[in-house]
């Protein structure tokens, strides 16, 4: 039985298609419509999904919406009665949409599904609705190895929760509590975001890549002022402060005035005061996800816990998580945001409503096969787009490939790395990657001005043999999924000067901190890739040469994009970014391309050609 | 029709019948907001509140 689950019409549409409950393709819309958080329906997405089966659309037997438009209905009508008349102008704003559009959701899948997809199905009698979190808590515990687990679901609204706590067993899930809309970590977090001037729903890795640079001075004002913190980890917002449940912003004047200040101007200078923000709500966050994990142990006594819901991409959050043992293991899924929402809808529909058994093949690996979901090219599609292309390329065979690659990676240049399937969720994981050395101290700002075109303070994550793991960091787990943060060890960091240490905001940068510095944030963490020979062979290949040339098992892996674009897809896009920036080397599969080959009337300017995000 | 009948269901479900009448006037009020962009109902409207 096939089962196509959907996400749509908020933010990062996506669709899966699963077969008897095992994961077949799930990719999002935005990296096939190349508009970066997609929210249309994923039409492209659910057409490769099918083909990915090789199946037509009347095999499949339900489609899943991966949420309850009535009931976020309900919600929005609720909160309106219960601000009014504040609240007018949200009102005015978003009924129209409702009353057009959003409440009519049902008809309007279906009659998309129509036009789209296949006119002679009955798509009316396949559809069906899961609810928002029920979603998100599906996608945490049925992919995960765990035959048990509590379930923890945190992000900014689905329908009327924002964080729900779940316990599941075999094929059953059950939810025990939640926190209700208004009072949403994920809101909390963004409002942060918006009020430090990045974007709400892409921004918020940015907040969390800024804090380090600061100090948690405003921690104690935000607990004693915004949010109640509860022993269990249940909050409660004071709303006086906020303006998302009436108006059209996330924070009022009240808000402004406590944090002394407008908030920032979108890319206008940081200031310390904007890193010590952000230092502070990275703080009280972690503080609620560890008091709402030990609450959910408490409760269910449970040893396993599976995570899922935006707020689960605070790797931050996670690794502290996973250093004070809250549970004996933890699995996060890696399209954690309402992408993974599909995943889950379709999981939900499986287990919950045709009751089918889960089957775990191995108590040790997921049922995500690496998040590697997406699709692939042939060697004759891939040669005939870089023909179209202009490119000037040459096919060699893997293991030349592999020494060619590494050798380079090894001499400070930055490559362009597309294999096999595409990841989904947010993170490149060495399929659609950006690769650089490490160990060079300017490869941080290189790679962020050049190669990106984003933000200096930014930080670059590490991809790691997990052979090595313990040899480089503070952490012996795996974490296939970047979804993990842990300190570099005592002996590979580098002794700091007293000048050093009293530098400052982004001044720290110029100190490089460890014998891998590109990927050594400010207080020594890094956002940790391990890398399995089991889940990706070639991947884990070309760092083990990388290690063999230079003794270091661990490259900069970041998403195969710019700034504000989504990660690239085909081997079009590749080239294109490619040529765009100033990557260096390109390997498509076996299909190897130098900068320096390429005719120069191809080069283009790449930076203009997407909103800043 | 179909559409009626669901949301009846909906609220009956969730016993909230009492939210019958605020989504009946609220629908309204919406269409009457659509038709009021750039329309002589839009002085009707903001008289309200």
């Amino acid at each position: 039985m096939y089962i196509l689950g959907v996400s749509a019409f908020y933010h990062d549409s996506a669709a899966c298609l699963i077969k008897d409950g095992g994961i077949i393709s799930a990719a999002q819309e935005e990296r096939f419509s190349r508009i970066k958080h997609d929210s249309h329906f994923p039409v492209k997405a659910i057409k490769y999904c099918l083909s990915q089966a090789g199946i037509r659309a009347r095999d499949i037997s339900n489609v899943v919406f991966y949420e309850k438009p009535f009931l976020k209905f309900e919600r929005l009508l609720e909160t309106y009665l219960s601000f009014a008349p504040r609240g007018f102008s949200s009102f005015k704003s978003s009924m129209p949409v409702w009353v057009t559009d959003k409440l009519f959701q049902k008809s309007r899948i279906t009659a998309l599904l129509h036009a789209e997809v296949d006119d002679e199905v009955d798509w009316q009698k396949k559809l069906l609705f899961s609810e928002h979190h029920l979603s998100h808590a599906a996608s945490a515990f049925f992919p995960s190895p765990f035959d048990k687990a509590a379930i923890l679901t945190v992000d900014g609204v689905g329908e009327w929760a924002t964080t729900t706590c779940s316990v599941g067993s075999s094929n059953k899930l059950e939810i025990l509590k939640e926190i209700q809309f208004p009072h949403s970590l994920g809101l909390l977090y963004s409002a942060f975001t918006h009020y430090v001037g990045f974007k709400v729903n892409s921004g918020e890795y940015k907040l969390m890549g800024l804090a380090p640079y600061g100090k948690p001075r405003y921690t104690d004002l935000i607990k004693k002022n915004l949010v109640s913190i509860m022993s269990d980890g249940s909050f409660h917002l004071n709303m006086t402060y906020f303006n998302y449940g009436v108006g059209l912003t996330m924070t009022n004047e009240k808000f402004h005035d406590l944090f002394g200040g407008p908030p920032r101007q979108p890319e206008s200078n940081l200031t310390e005061r904007h890193m010590n923000i952000a230092a502070s709500i990275q703080k009280v966050t972690e503080e609620i996800v560890i008091k709402l994990a030990q609450g959910i142990r408490d409760e269910t006594k449970e040893s396993n816990l599976c995570l899922a819901g935006g707020v689960a991409l605070n790797c931050v959050a996670n690794g502290i998580l996973l250093r004070k043992k809250v549970f004996e293991n933890i699995w996060i899924q890696p399209a954690a945001g309402d992408a993974g929402g599909a995943l889950g809808a379709a999981l939900a529909v499986w287990h919950l409503r045709h009751k089918k058994k889960r089957k775990i093949h191995n108590k040790k690996r997921d049922a995500m096969a690496g998040t590697y979901l997406g699709p692939s090219y042939s060697d004759n599609t891939i040669q005939r787009e870089l023909e179209n292309c202009g490119a000037v390329f040459s096919k060699v065979p893997e293991e030349k490939l592999i020494n060619q690659v590494a050798y380079h990676l090894s001499n400070g240049k930055a490559i362009g790395w597309m294999q096999g399937r595409m990841e989904f969720g947010p993170r490149a994981l060495g399929n659609r990657s950006i690769l650089a050395d490490p160990r060079s101290p300017d490869m941080q700002k290189q790679l962020n001005l050049k190669v990106k075109y984003r933000e200096s303070f930014r930080p670059f994550a590490p991809s790691i043999l997990k052979e090595h793991l313990s040899e480089w960091f503070e952490i012996n787990e795996d974490s296939p999924y970047m979804l993990l943060v842990a300190d570099i060890v005592q002996g590979k960091r580098l002794v700091t000067s007293k000048a050093t240490e009293k530098l400052t905001g982004i001044d720290k940068l110029k100190a490089p901190r460890s014998e891998v510095p590109a990927i050594t944030h400010v207080d020594y963490s890094a956002r940790i890739q391990t890398v399995h020979s089991h889940s990706n062979p070639k991947f884990h290949k070309l760092i083990g040469e990388f290690h063999r040339l230079t003794g270091c098992p661990l490259v900069i892996n970041t998403s195969f994009n710019i700034r504000g674009e989504p990660i690239v897809c085909t081997a079009k896009d590749a080239f294109s970014c490619f040529m765009g920036t100033e990557l260096d080397l390109l390997a498509i599969e076996n299909f190897l391309l130098f900068k320096k080959n390429q005719k120069t009337s191809l080069l283009q300017n790449y930076r203009s050609k997407y909103k800043l995000d | 029709m179909d559409f009626i009948k669901e949301i009846f269901v909906f609220l009956k479900v969730r016993k909230k019948l009492w939210l019958a009448p605020i989504v009946a006037i609220m629908i309204i009020f919406g269409l009457l907001l659509i038709a009021a962009q750039g329309s002589v109902v839009a002085p009707f409207i903001y008289t309200l509140f």
